[in-house]
């Protein structure tokens, strides 16, 4: 069944790529019609992710593109060349009875098609606008072009992940377009919660790299309050237990060929606990102090232990004992063997068009009333440019026909 | 009321939060009370064990009990009272506090509230939206086993991409919690779909988090090129984890400092403005491959779908990516990133977060927030507000203090 928390709220969605369209995926889950916009002239592949790797064994193209679906599942798609006037007018007409308008363009572009803010307002008052770009839509930087890692080297989060003697390590995908598309459907539903009291819709000017920077917060006061900047020797370290201080606190090898294991001691009462667990007797190292000071050596006694076990077989043992544990899992892992992730139904298969039944990334959240639902995947290019145009819009199959032979839609 | 004032507050104005001091969904009520929510934070008499968590205003005693920058951090513009909620007055008072919230935001481990009887659905409040946040879920028995951030990183899935070529090296988790952000910002989001429901229904219901399924769908493409074409990625140096090894895309500049090099062009109008800024710089003897870009140019630019299957795109994907690391050190960082950017491409620099809060654009936007603490008797800077609300942008103040 289709959830009904958002029941009758409609997104003329203009977004892509994972920081737009992973935000209004979320809201169709839920129950929003979302109404995908993609530009016919250029197949879509502004959104990067449109016809690229993950394919399906034998099947390639503008359509079959796995992260696409992934992040477009439960959407209507449709095309507007929007450098044609009637392409623009359509456009017009969805904003008309819409009532959210997204996009995460570079800032210049909306405004270049003659649908800045103040337009926006005029075809449908009390319009929620949001734009989702690196910079923002002010500032020296506006016009800067961003993707995912330069947003996250931009806002310290890369320099935030490694170890203390190598290059930064970074995050090995795209963590704040996660963030900027979830933190976008939290300034939607915060800006429909502030209209349904004053009426007033308003535009949210997100910038994921102060997104970013907002996540980094404990580490940025220690620098205005106490003047430790965060760059120093013996940083990132970010293994280690930092805020609140914690030792050990890492991640170890285990047996088999690049296996790991997280083993964390909260309190001195979980290191005792582990000490005898591995046979360390060190009486010296009883306070995390002490523990952090011998933080290299400490690393070595756990590590000679772990590597001689299964990563599960430590995580199940340690958790038994009471000591925080965890087997660096693979997607597989996750995804197939994962008992936790079968039970939530985290991984639930849509049918897509073409690719057929395939299995994307649920809600972590469950909702005792209105739960989210996942049936259908990413629209083809133009998919519903029929349901939409004559459901929505009322146009006739001929008109249809014509803004096709036109090279509008 | 002092409509003007409130209206412009935040877009969260108007909804009442009761919020259960925890770790890991701390920076939901965040969330909620930076953007104006009405949020009171509820802690055990004599304060909650996170205002032991540093890093610590060092200019206050040692021994001074509220000094706590990650309590600063992760509860502003909080309220706050102290209630023991195992005792009946203290149980009496959690349920009235509830019967006025529409919304209660609580991390605590399945049980511990059902044994005072304060669990969701055991309170009368049909209109109060639950928001509880568990390591695995609610009724996930795992969910009653110790956790903490690194965990959460490592079983879902988030360590599994990032570290080094070098796999003598472990899988890297992130400074800064982030796997209890991520599960916080789901909650948050939850909690607002279902106020959203609620104005369509008029009930309240549970929002369930868990943070194991939070971290194990903030993977990007992991998880889909193991569903879709069963490879798994690999973790690789400063850039996107792949079942194929990928050129370096960290680059030293010339003052030593770390940028990164940014997507190598992909149109055929950046690669015709990449040769010219190699040209421009007079870089092309110290690249003769550039001569391949010219061919690629000529014709008509690179088909990146081909781009794990064609060796001449292979090529061609590469040299543009040296071109762009040979300008990187001709340059110092700040400068590689300004002349890159005024140039149309992609590029950065590796900034460590002071940096970021000291840049020139996040300072001219206004994010640095400076917010009076009471603690010090002066104001301080804080990370700003992560969304800009044009209309109500919200309002950071100060986290409740130690009464």
């Amino acid at each position: 069944m289709n959830s009904t928390a958002l029941a009758g709220l409609r997104i003329c969605d203009l977004s892509g790529q994972l920081a737009g369209a992973g935000a209004t995926r979320t809201l169709a889950a839920f129950g929003a019609e979302v109404i995908r916009i993609e530009d016919p002239v250029r197949k879509g592949k502004w959104d990067l992710l449109r016809g690229v790797p993950p394919f399906r064994e034998g099947q390639r193209g503008i359509d079959a593109g796995g992260a696409f679906n992934n992040h477009n599942v439960g959407k209507q798609g449709i095309t507007l060349n929007t450098r044609t006037e009637r392409g623009r007018s359509l456009l017009a007409e969805l904003v008309s009875i819409s009532d959210v308008v997204t996009e995460n363009f570079s800032a210049e572009v909306m405004e270049s098609w003659g649908f800045g803010y103040e337009r926006l307002c005029e075809l449908r008052p009390g319009v929620i606008y949001v734009s989702n770009c690196g910079f923002g839509h002010t500032g020296p930087y506006r016009q800067f072009r961003t993707w995912g890692p330069i947003v996250q080297a931009v806002c310290g989060l890369t320099w935030s992940v490694g170890q203390a003697d190598e290059p930064s390590a970074g995050f090995g995908f795209s963590y704040m377009d996660h963030h900027g598309a979830n933190l976008m459907v939290f300034a939607i539903l915060a800006a429909l919660h502030h209209r349904r009291r004053t009426g007033e819709g308003q535009w949210i000017d997100m910038s994921t790299v102060e997104s970013g920077a907002a996540m980094l917060g404990p580490m940025v006061l220690d620098f205005t309050v106490n003047g430790r900047p965060a760059r120093r020797p013996g940083m990132p370290a970010s293994n280690r237990g930092h805020h609140p201080l914690m030792a050990p606190h890492g991640i170890h090898p285990a047996l088999g060929d690049d296996e790991w294991v997280a083993v964390v001691c909260r309190t001195d009462a979980e290191w005792a606990t582990l000490a005898s667990i591995l046979g360390v007797d060190e009486p010296a190292w009883a306070t995390v102090d002490a523990r952090l000071a011998a933080h290299d050596a400490l690393d070595a006694r756990v590590s000679a232990w772990t590597r001689r076990h299964d990563k599960f077989e430590v995580q199940t043992r340690l958790l038994a004992a009471g000591i925080p544990a965890a087997a660096v899992q693979s997607p597989q892992e996750r995804t197939d063997r994962d008992s936790s992730t079968a039970r939530w139904g985290l991984f639930p298969e849509v049918t897509h068009s073409l690719m057929g039944a395939v299995r994307v990334d649920g809600i972590p959240l469950h909702l005792s009333a209105t739960d989210w639902s996942m049936s259908t995947g990413a629209p083809l290019l133009g998919q519903h440019n029929h349901q939409v145009l004559a459901g929505l819009l009322g146009l006739d199959d001929d008109e249809i026909a014509r803004l096709e032979a036109d090279g509008v839609i | 009321m002092s409509s003007e004032a409130s209206t412009h507050t935040g877009p969260l104005t108007g909804l009442r939060v009761i919020e259960l001091a925890s770790e890991h969904a701390a920076f939901a009520g965040k969330l909620l009370a930076d953007y104006g929510a009405e949020v009171l934070l509820v802690e055990p008499i004599g304060g909650h064990h996170t205002r032991t968590f540093g890093p610590f205003a060092e200019s206050l005693p040692e021994a001074h009990p509220d000094r706590s920058l990650w309590f600063w951090h992760y509860n502003t513009s909080k309220q706050g009272v102290q209630i023991d909620l195992d005792t009946p007055e203290g149980a009496d008072q959690f349920r009235n506090l509830v019967g006025f919230a529409d919304i209660v935001l609580e991390g605590e481990t399945p049980g511990r509230l059902a044994a005072f009887g304060l669990d969701h659905g055991q309170i009368d409040s049909p209109t109060t939206v639950w928001v509880s946040v568990t390591s695995f879920g609610r009724s996930d028995p795992r969910s009653l086993d110790p956790f903490s951030d690194l965990t959460a990183i490592a079983g879902g899935g988030l360590a599994w991409s990032c570290g080094y070529d070098d796999h003598s090296l472990p899988p890297m988790a992130p400074l800064g919690n982030q796997g209890y952000q991520t599960a916080s910002i789901w909650a948050a989001v939850g909690a607002l779909i279902a106020i959203e429901a609620r104005a369509r229904t008029g009930e309240g219901q549970l929002v369930d988090v868990s943070m194991h399924a939070a971290v194990n769908v903030t993977t990007e493409q992991a998880t889909q090129w193991w569903l879709v074409a069963e490879k798994t990625v690999q973790r690789q140096t400063g850039r996107h984890a792949l079942h194929l090894p990928t050129e370096s895309i960290v680059a030293i500049a010339a003052d030593g400092r770390e940028v990164h090099t940014g997507f190598p062009p992909r149109t055929l109008d950046e690669l015709i403005k990449l040769v010219r800024w190699i040209d421009d710089e007079g870089l092309r003897d110290e690249l003769p491959l550039t001569t391949l870009l010219d061919l690629a140019i000529e014709q008509g630019g690179m088909d990146l779908a081909k781009l794990y299957e064609d060796e001449f795109t292979q090529e061609c994907f590469r040299t543009c990516r040296d071109a762009i690391v040979l300008l990187a050190e001709h340059h110092t960082a700040d400068n590689f990133f300004l002349l890159g950017q005024r140039r149309g491409f992609a590029v950065g620099m590796i900034l460590s977060p002071e940096e970021t809060m000291a840049d020139p654009h996040i300072v001219a936007r206004g994010f640095p927030t400076p917010v009076h603490q009471p603690q010090l008797g002066h104001d301080i800077v804080h990370t700003g507000l992560p969304i800009r609300f044009t209309g109500t942008p919200g309002r950071i103040s100060a986290a409740p203090a130690l009464s």
